[in-house]
């Protein structure tokens, strides 16, 4: 009896019942032969490999890391980390020069940042995508992100720090490198909208990138470095400042509140519970009182939305979506709970780009049959996965927010 | 975050539950902590199939009068038991669900083992028998496919010609499937059909039957149709047109029961429902008799609140109930539990007698209130397998009481708001 009740591990692989309905949800068998499963490449391949790490399958790889055999599973067993764990345990693939180029947001981004216009059009030459699809295995159907030619943190400075401090309440924000690198915009239209919720936005003083596309290139050390780094920055904004931590990602958030201690061993447990995703922080003050919204009466806008993977495992798909249902004017539609496929930098590699586009199917044609006006999603690579692969536009829930809002109605609402 | 009502438990009864309210008018949320039992359902529906004591039920309705105080029946009332079976049909159809049978009377289906068991009503690829005596055909080819465990031709061909029906087995191999041999772990009822989803791969199954069938009037195939994409099903039975078509349960996990769940769940949301997946109740406020709020892992310190609340979590298998060496609990709100103290008295050790942890469960008054220690809980119903006072498995009646329950629950909270 004892050795039952104390016999469960971390992640609960013993409490598989073997019911298969993890496989069920799991967006890559259906298109990938060569992957085995989320039940065998987890607990039923973590059995054998707790006995020689010899039984390891570098196919392992072909997992996306969704998190949906998760968010499926009836007995509370984490899949997706035993098969990611697996992976940074056993895996003797090293990263190649393509990968490390693509988990490496934080470098690319700030060198490519400095040239951006130089560097987005020579990355659209169909001779450089031919290099890159031939040499470097990055899919020539793929579009580079376009960087931005001014960071969103050198905007901040020139533009918002200054007049921060003025206001009543404060948060940290936790930008990101897509926000930084590719689109200050949203940035920009975060502090905007803070800002007249009566929230002062304030840098972390240096963030790294997540990390999340350093654990799925296998790039472990370095994960565990910005991981450390962050939970630093964060311990201090919590701890010290008192400001809670809120991010616009939710592949972000994502990784900096469940990713860190679950596959990095990094803990942050201390600060966790006040790292947010901006819809969740945002509703969290409607819910209690603490804010009014004022729309502008002339919005209109026929909005579908997309749930992320990682937002899904959050649970926090439905403060996005009630957020999008308050605003006056939008017809709102609901797209099934399907994977784009893209998985961050999964979908740019030359071998997964087919596998990534079968998956996402689902998902392209109910957007093309319900034709919105704008598709809204929370993950930045969700949204170049849906641009690339439909007509349509994507933006994120704040910049949706930062549309709707009668901005100066709302800040005097909120001082 | 604010609703008319919270469900917990996104399987059958609380999804019939949340259905039921939405068409209503109501604003509800649905919490589920991971998929649902529907996923290993057998593909029909039971009511009544025995008696506490063991008698066969034909009239599953008439039956209900006999049956002790504490069943849930007995709790829901006969005249509404009556009612509610009444409508079962209807409510599926327009959930896109197609049910056959008829509501006061017990059919037959035949189980992947081959034998003939008493149901009531079944998901609409499944024929039912009027009799354990029938003859499904004269001569039937059962068809496998290559390396797939979970459907025993041998059983179903020994069960049918018990019946005087001549049957021949074959196995047809289809290339898209192939992979999925690798691992026979992985060839699984699911996994086969995600793939014959695909119009073209089902294609070359029928044209494989085709090849291999001679003088056989019915043919017999696995339910392994129409998971996501119902029309392969239509196309099969269309495409065999002149031969009778029958499809046989695999062993779990089970097509049409998760084509159900998937099809309840987006009738839920498309008709305003929010639900909500992978996430767990782990916080109670109760005080005078009434649930003030409840909250979740994924919802930390935002508490969740609503005038009623729904307990359809379900049995052991959804941890509804949890079991430990030395009690059984209901860990949502610690309601109070009818089961023996003595562990000994919880299960018999031969594994197929009747077990009777298995009509472990919360106790409710006249209106499904459960109890906390020995006081209703006036704002909170409880639906499902959640009750006690029936053996589902002995009895045969899970999917009567998950549905009945739910739809009794929906009522009672509409009406007290009127």
């Amino acid at each position: 009896m004892k050795m039952q009740e104390n016999n469960i591990s971390a992640n609960g692989f013993e409490q598989c019942i073997k019911c298969t309905v993890c496989t069920v949800y799991c967006p890559v068998v259906p298109v990938n032969p060569l992957y085995p499963g989320p039940k065998q490449a987890g607990p039923d391949g973590e059995r054998l490999r707790l006995k020689k790490g010899v039984f390891f399958d570098e196919s392992l790889k072909y997992c996306l890391n969704c998190k949906r055999c998760e968010v499926a599973c009836p007995s509370g067993v984490r899949i997706g980390d035993i098969i990611q764990s697996a992976r940074i345990k056993y895996s003797r693939h090293s990263p190649s020069l393509r990968d490390m180029i693509l988990a490496s947001t934080d470098l690319v981004g700030s060198t490519a940042t400095i040239a951006a216009p130089i560097v987005n059009s020579v990355v659209r030459l169909k001779p450089v995508k031919a290099v890159m699809d031939g040499v470097m295995k990055i899919d020539k159907h793929r579009t580079f992100p376009e960087y931005a030619s001014r960071t969103f943190e050198s905007w901040y400075r020139k533009h918002a720090r200054a007049s921060q401090d003025g206001y009543r309440n404060h948060l940290s924000y936790f930008h990101g490198c897509y926000v930084n690198y590719n689109f200050p915009k949203l940035g920009i239209d975060f502090v905007k909208v803070m800002n007249a919720l009566g929230y002062g936005v304030h840098l972390l003083g240096g963030e790294k990138c997540c990390g999340v596309a350093l654990i799925s290139n296998g790039m472990i050390n370095s994960a565990k470095k910005n991981a450390a780094h962050n939970v630093g920055l964060f311990k201090e904004s919590v701890e010290n400042r008192k400001y809670p931590v809120v991010a616009t990602s939710s592949t972000c958030t994502f990784t900096v509140r469940d990713e860190y201690p679950h596959l990095l061993g990094v803990d942050n447990s201390s600060v966790r519970d006040n790292i947010f995703l901006a819809t969740r922080f945002i509703y969290g003050l409607i819910d209690e009182g603490k804010v009014k919204l004022v729309f502008r009466k002339d919005y209109g806008r026929k909005i579908a939305y997309h749930t992320p993977c990682h937002l899904e495992k959050l649970g926090w798909g439905i403060f996005s979506t009630s957020l999008m249902k308050m605003i006056p004017g939008v017809t709102f539609s609901m797209l099934d709970s399907n994977c784009c496929g893209i998985a961050g930098t999964y979908g740019f590699k030359k071998e997964n780009y087919q596998v990534s586009q079968a998956i996402g199917k689902p998902l392209f044609d109910q957007i093309c049959s319900i034709a919105p006006d704008v598709v809204v999603t929370d993950c930045e690579t969700c949204k170049w996965q849906i641009e690339m692969s439909t007509p349509f536009k994507v933006m994120h829930p704040v910049s949706i927010l930062a549309e709707a809002l009668d901005l100066e109605a709302t800040a005097a609402a909120n001082r | 975050m604010k609703f008319d009502t919270i469900i917990i438990g996104g399987g059958l009864s609380g999804l019939v539950c949340g259905i039921s309210l939405q068409k209503k008018g109501k604003r509800t949320l649905i919490i589920s902590s991971g998929q649902s039992a529907l996923h290993f359902s057998s593909g029909s529906f039971d009511f009544l199939d025995r008696m506490p004591d063991g008698t066969p039920v034909e009239n599953p309705i008439e039956a209900v009068s006999k049956l002790p105080a504490g069943h849930p029946y007995s709790v829901i009332g006969r005249e509404n038991v009556a009612a509610y079976a009444g409508n079962t049909k209807r409510f599926f159809e327009e959930c896109g669900v197609t049910l056959s049978g008829d509501p006061d009377r017990n059919r037959f289906r035949i189980t992947p083992a081959g034998v003939f068991k008493r149901t009531w009503m079944s998901i609409g690829d499944f024929a039912l028998a009027d009799s354990d005596r029938e003859k499904i055909g004269e001569r039937i080819l059962i068809v496998n496919i290559l390396g797939f465990l979970d459907f025993n031709t041998a059983f179903i061909a020994e069960g049918l010609e018990n019946l005087g029906s001549q049957c021949r087995c074959t196995a047809v191999k289809i290339d898209e499937l192939e992979h999925l041999r690798k691992n026979p772990s992985e060839m699984r009822a699911t996994n086969i059909a995600r793939v014959l989803d695909r119009q073209e791969v089902t294609d070359k199954f029928i044209a494989e039957v085709k090849a291999a069938l001679k003088d056989e009037d019915t043919i017999v195939l696995p339910a392994v149709f129409g998971l996501k994409n119902k029309s392969v099903t239509d196309s099969i039975k269309s495409s065999l047109g002149d031969r009778k078509v029958v499809f046989i349960a695999t062993m779990p996990p089970s097509v049409p029961g998760i084509r159900t769940q998937l099809q309840l769940r987006s009738v839920y949301e498309h008709s305003g429902g929010e639900y909500l997946i992978g996430d767990t109740v782990d916080k109670a406020v109760v005080s005078k008799n009434s649930v003030m709020s409840i909250g979740t892992v994924n919802f930390g310190d935002m508490s969740l609140e609503a005038d009623s609340y729904v307990l359809a979590s379900g049995s052991f298998f959804s941890k509804g109930l949890v079991a430990l060496p030395d009690r059984i609990f209901e860990p949502v709100f610690g309601l109070d539990v009818d089961c023996p103290a003595e562990r000994k008295d919880w299960y018999s050790t031969q594994l197929f007698d009747r077990q009777e942890y298995v009509s472990f469960g919360v106790r409710t008054d006249a209106g499904l209130h459960p109890f906390k220690s020995g006081e209703p809980v006036m704002n909170l119903y409880a639906a499902g397998s959640v009750l006690s006072g029936c053996n589902s498995l002995y009895e045969g009646c899970g999917a009567g009481v998950s549905i009945f329950s739910a739809m009794r629950v929906a009522d009672l909270i509409s009406n007290k708001e009127e």
